[in-house]
C-alpha cells in the first residue's frame, strides 16, 4: 500500500516534470498527429497520377480505342504525344513520362487478321517499384480492350481469365496497411526517447541522489519512471488511431480491446528499452545518441515499407529484438484480419519477453549504479 | 586594391585558426568521428542489405484440379517463372491454410473443367493474394496476369497454325529501363545515400553546436574579434570534411557491395552531395543557433530530417501520386532534390536536365540556410 501511494507519487511527479510546458504538452500531441496526417497521404505504393507519353504509329480506330482506355482509367495523364522514336529518350530520361506505350504501325492490321499486336511499354525504371505498378496498371487496362475488341469483333472472349481475390484489402490499397503500422512506428520515437532521457537527465543535474535519499527502492523508482511514460506513449498512440479512424476511415475489423492489449505491451517493451538505455548511459547526451541509434534501424526494418521477408536470415533474426516489428503486425491484423488474442500469441509473447527482460536488466542496472 | 587585400588576410586567418581549432576538437572527440563516419558505415550496411522490394521466387501455392494437358502446360509456365516458386498441393483448404500461416504469399487455383471450359471461351483461373502487403500482392498480380497471358498467346499461336484461329490480342511487351535486371537495390541504395547523409549533415552540426551553446564555449568565442560569419564556416568546414569521408565510404559501398552502376560522371556526384552536405549541415546550424540546446535540438532535428527524408523525398513513394497539399511540402524539402539527382546519376547518367534544375535549388538552400543562420547568431550576439 506504501508503496503503491510512492510509486503514485513519483508518477505524478514525473508527468508534472514533462507537461508542465506548455511547449512540452504541444509537443507530445500535436507532431504524431501531424505526421499521421501527412504521412498517410504520402506512403502509399498505389499511384493515381501516371504521366505517359504515347507513340502511336498506327494512328487507327483501334490504337485510339487502346489510348482512350488509358485516359479513361484516371489514372493516367497524357503529356505527351511522340512522332519518332527517338524523341522517347527524352520523354524518360528527364523524367516528364513515367511510361511510354509504343504501337505498332500494323497494331491494328494484325488485330484485324486474328493475331497478336504488340505494344511496347517503356517505364523509368529509377524506381523499379514504381515502374512495376505502372506497367501493372497498363495490362489491366490492355486485358480490358482486349476483352471489348474480342466481343466487338465476334470473337469469342479470351480463353482464360484470372479471377483475382485479395484476402483482407479487396482492393489492395497501400494505405490500409500503412497507416494502421503507423501507431507503433510513430508512437516509439518519443517514448522511447523520453524514458531513455528520464534517469540520465536527473543523473547529469544530481536530482537522482536525492531520490536516492527517499525511502524509494529501485523497483519503486523504475515504475515511477515506466508508469507516466507508457501513459504518454498510449495517449500518442490514441491520437494516431483517432486520425487513422476519424479522417482516412481505414475499416476497422477486430476489437480495440485487442489492440490496446497489444499496444500497451509494444509501449511496455519500448520502455523497457528506454529504461535500460538510460541506466546505461552516463549522460543526458549519451542516452540521446543511444536512443537514435536504435531508433532509425527500429522503425526502417520493422517490416512496415519493405516485407522481412525479404531480409537475409542473419538481419531476419536481429529484427526478433524490434518491438515495432509486432506491434506493426498486430496493428496490421487486428485492423484488417480482425485478429483475436489468441491469434496473436506470436507477438504478443515476444513483447512481453522484450519488455520482461529490458526492465528487469534495468532495474538491476539500478541496483549496481545506485551502490 | 592593398586595402582590399589587408581587409581580406586578418579573415581568413581568423578563419583559418578557428578551422585549425575546430578540426583538432573533431579529431579527439571520437562522438563526431563515430556519428560522421562510423554511423554512415554501419547504417548503409544495415539498411542495404535489409531493405528490399523484390518480387521474386514468391513462393505461391498452386492447386490444379484439372489433369488435363492444358493445365499442366499453364501450370509449368509459372513454375519456369523466376518470379514464383510454386508449392503443389492438393486441395484448395490445404492452400488456404498455407496462406493463413504466411508460408505462401499467394494460391493459384486452376479448377476441374478448365480444359473444358477453355474450348468454350470461357476458361477461368483464380488468384488468392494476401491483402496485408498489398504493394507486393498488386506486383504478384501483375506477374500472375502477365505469365498467364503469356501462356494464353502461346496458345493462340499454336492454334492459329493449326487452323483454329483465336488470336486478336494485344501483347505487352514491357522494359524497364535503367534497371533491366528489375533489382530493387539499385533505387533504394541511392535513396540510402539521401538518407544516412540528412541524418549525418544535421546532425553533426545540430548536437555539437548545441552542445557548445550549452557549455557556454560559444559565448566565450564572442569575446575574440571573430565575426558571427567566420565562426559559422569554421564550423562548418571541418564537420563537412567529416561528411565527404562518410559520403565517399556510402558511395563506395553502393558501387561494389551492392553492385549500383554509377552511369553518370563520379565528379558530378561528389559535387551534388558537396550541395547537399552543405544543406544538411546548414539545417543542423540553423537549429541549434536557433535552440540552443542539445536535447530540443536533436529531437527537432530527427522530426525535421529523418522522417520527412524517408517519406515525402521520392526515395520509395512515388511524388507525383500524393495530393497537391502534401507536393507543395515536399518541394520544401532538400532530400526531395537529392533524391532526384542520385536516382539519376546512378541509374540514368548525366542528364543535364534533371541535374541542373535540382542542382540550382540546393544551390538557393545554401544561400538562404547561411543567410537564416547568420541572422540568429546576430542576434544572439547583441
Amino acid at each position: 500500500m506504501k508503496s503503491l501511494l510512492r510509486i503514485l507519487a513519483l508518477t505524478r511527479k514525473e508527468l508534472l516534470a514533462v507537461l508542465k510546458d506548455r511547449r512540452a504538452r504541444f509537443s507530445l500531441i500535436i507532431p504524431p498527429m501531424m505526421q499521421t496526417l501527412i504521412f498517410g497521404y504520402a506512403a502509399s505504393y498505389d499511384l493515381n497520377h501516371v504521366p505517359y507519353a504515347v507513340l502511336d504509329q498506327d494512328r487507327s480506330a483501334a490504337s485510339r480505342e487502346l489510348i482512350a482506355g488509358l485516359d479513361g482509367s484516371g489514372l493516367f495523364e497524357r503529356v505527351g504525344e511522340l512522332r519518332r522514336e527517338s524523341e522517347l529518350n527524352s520523354f524518360i530520361d528527364s523524367r516528364r513520362a513515367l511510361i511510354v506505350i509504343q504501337i505498332g504501325s500494323d497494331f491494328e492490321r494484325h488485330l484485324q487478321a486474328g493475331q497478336s499486336a504488340d505494344v511496347q511499354v517503356i517505364a523509368d525504371g529509377r524506381n523499379s517499384n514504381t515502374a512495376a505498378t505502372a506497367m501493372s496498371y497498363v495490362g489491366e487496362v490492355v486485358r480490358r480492350f482486349n476483352d471489348s475488341w474480342r466481343a466487338d469483333h465476334g470473337l469469342a472472349p479470351p480463353s482464360v481469365n484470372v479471377e483475382v481475390r485479395a484476402w483482407y484489402n479487396p482492393n489492395l490499397e497501400t494505405r490500409w496497411n500503412m497507416i494502421p503500422g503507423m501507431i507503433g512506428t510513430l508512437t516509439m520515437m518519443q517514448t522511447l526517447l523520453l524514458t531513455a532521457m528520464s534517469v540520465a537527465r536527473e543523473r547529469e543535474q544530481g536530482t537522482f541522489d536525492q531520490l536516492l535519499v527517499t525511502p524509494f527502492r529501485p523497483a519503486e523508482i523504475m515504475v515511477g519512471k515506466a508508469l507516466p511514460a507508457m501513459m504518454i506513449g498510449l495517449t500518442q498512440a490514441t491520437g494516431v488511431l483517432l486520425v487513422a479512424q476519424l479522417w482516412f476511415r481505414i475499416p476497422f475489423a477486430g476489437s480495440f480491446v485487442t489492440l490496446y492489449s497489444g499496444l500497451i505491451l509494444f509501449v511496455l517493451a519500448a520502455v523497457g528499452i528506454g529504461l535500460m538505455l538510460s541506466s546505461v548511459a552516463a549522460t543526458m547526451q549519451q542516452a540521446m545518441l543511444f536512443g537514435f541509434i536504435i531508433i532509425m534501424p527500429f522503425s526502417l526494418l520493422s517490416g512496415l515499407t519493405t516485407p522481412l521477408t525479404n531480409m537475409p536470415a542473419a538481419l531476419q533474426a536481429l529484427t526478433a529484438v524490434n518491438p515495432l516489428r509486432y506491434a506493426i503486425d498486430i496493428a496490421q491484423r487486428v485492423y484488417l484480419e480482425g485478429s483475436t488474442l489468441a491469434s496473436l500469441t506470436q507477438d504478443l509473447f515476444p513483447l512481453a519477453l522484450i519488455a520482461a527482460v529490458t526492465l528487469t536488466v534495468a532495474s538491476w542496472l539500478f541496483r549496481y549504479r545506485l551502490q | 586594391m592593398s586595402t582590399q587585400a589587408s581587409a581580406w588576410r586578418p579573415r581568413v586567418h581568423r578563419i583559418w585558426t578557428l578551422v585549425r581549432k575546430e578540426t583538432r576538437q573533431v579529431v579527439r572527440d571520437p562522438s563526431s568521428i563515430a556519428i560522421g563516419v562510423v554511423l554512415p558505415v554501419i547504417l548503409i550496411l544495415l539498411f542495404g542489405f535489409g531493405l528490399s522490394l523484390d518480387v521474386k521466387n514468391v513462393p505461391v501455392a498452386v492447386v490444379v484440379e484439372d489433369s488435363s494437358p492444358q493445365a499442366r502446360e499453364l501450370v509449368a509456365g509459372l513454375q519456369l517463372s523466376a518470379y514464383f516458386q510454386p508449392h503443389f498441393v492438393a486441395t484448395t483448404r490445404e492452400a488456404e491454410d498455407l496462406m493463413l500461416a504466411r508460408r505462401v504469399d499467394g494460391v493459384v487455383r486452376v479448377p476441374e473443367n478448365f480444359a473444358h471450359d477453355m474450348a468454350l471461351g470461357k476458361g477461368g483461373v483464380q488468384l488468392l493474394v494476401h491483402g496485408s502487403d498489398a504493394n507486393r500482392a498488386r506486383i504478384i498480380e501483375g506477374y500472375v496476369q502477365g505469365a498467364i497471358s503469356a501462356w494464353t498467346l502461346r496458345q493462340a499461336a499454336e492454334g492459329a497454325s493449326t487452323g483454329a484461329a483465336v488470336g486478336g490480342m494485344v501483347n505487352i511487351q514491357n522494359r524497364l529501363w535503367f534497371n533491366e535486371a528489375n533489382d530493387s537495390h539499385y533505387f533504394l541504395v541511392p535513396g540510402l545515400i539521401v538518407l544516412v547523409m540528412t541524418l549525418i549533415g544535421a546532425f553533426l552540426t545540430a548536437m555539437v553546436v548545441a552542445r557548445e551553446w550549452e557549455r557556454g564555449t560559444f559565448e566565450a568565442l564572442f569575446v575574440t574579434p571573430v565575426r558571427s560569419e567566420e565562426i559559422l564556416l569554421g564550423k562548418t568546414i571541418p564537420y563537412f570534411g567529416l561528411a565527404l569521408i562518410g559520403l565517399v565510404l556510402c558511395v563506395l559501398s553502393a558501387r561494389f557491395l551492392f553492385h549500383v552502376p554509377l552511369r553518370g560522371s563520379l565528379i558530378v556526384l561528389l559535387i551534388v552531395s558537396m550541395f547537399y552536405i552543405l544543406v544538411a549541415l546548414g539545417i543542423g546550424l540553423l537549429i541549434s543557433s536557433a535552440v540552443k540546446n542539445q536535447l530540443v535540438a536533436s529531437q527537432l532535428t530527427m522530426l525535421a530530417t529523418f522522417m520527412p527524408a524517408f517519406m515525402l523525398s521520392g526515395f520509395l513513394f512515388d511524388l507525383r501520386s500524393m495530393p497537391v497539399a502534401i507536393r507543395v511540402i515536399t518541394y520544401l524539402l532538400p532530400a526531395r532534390y537529392y533524391v532526384a539527382l542520385l536516382q539519376t546519376i546512378f541509374l540514368a547518367g548525366n542528364i543535364w536536365s534533371v541535374i541542373v534544375p535540382n542542382a540550382v535549388v540546393l544551390i538557393g538552400m545554401i544561400g538562404l540556410l547561411s543567410l537564416a543562420s547568420r541572422a540568429v547568431t546576430n542576434k544572439r550576439l547583441a
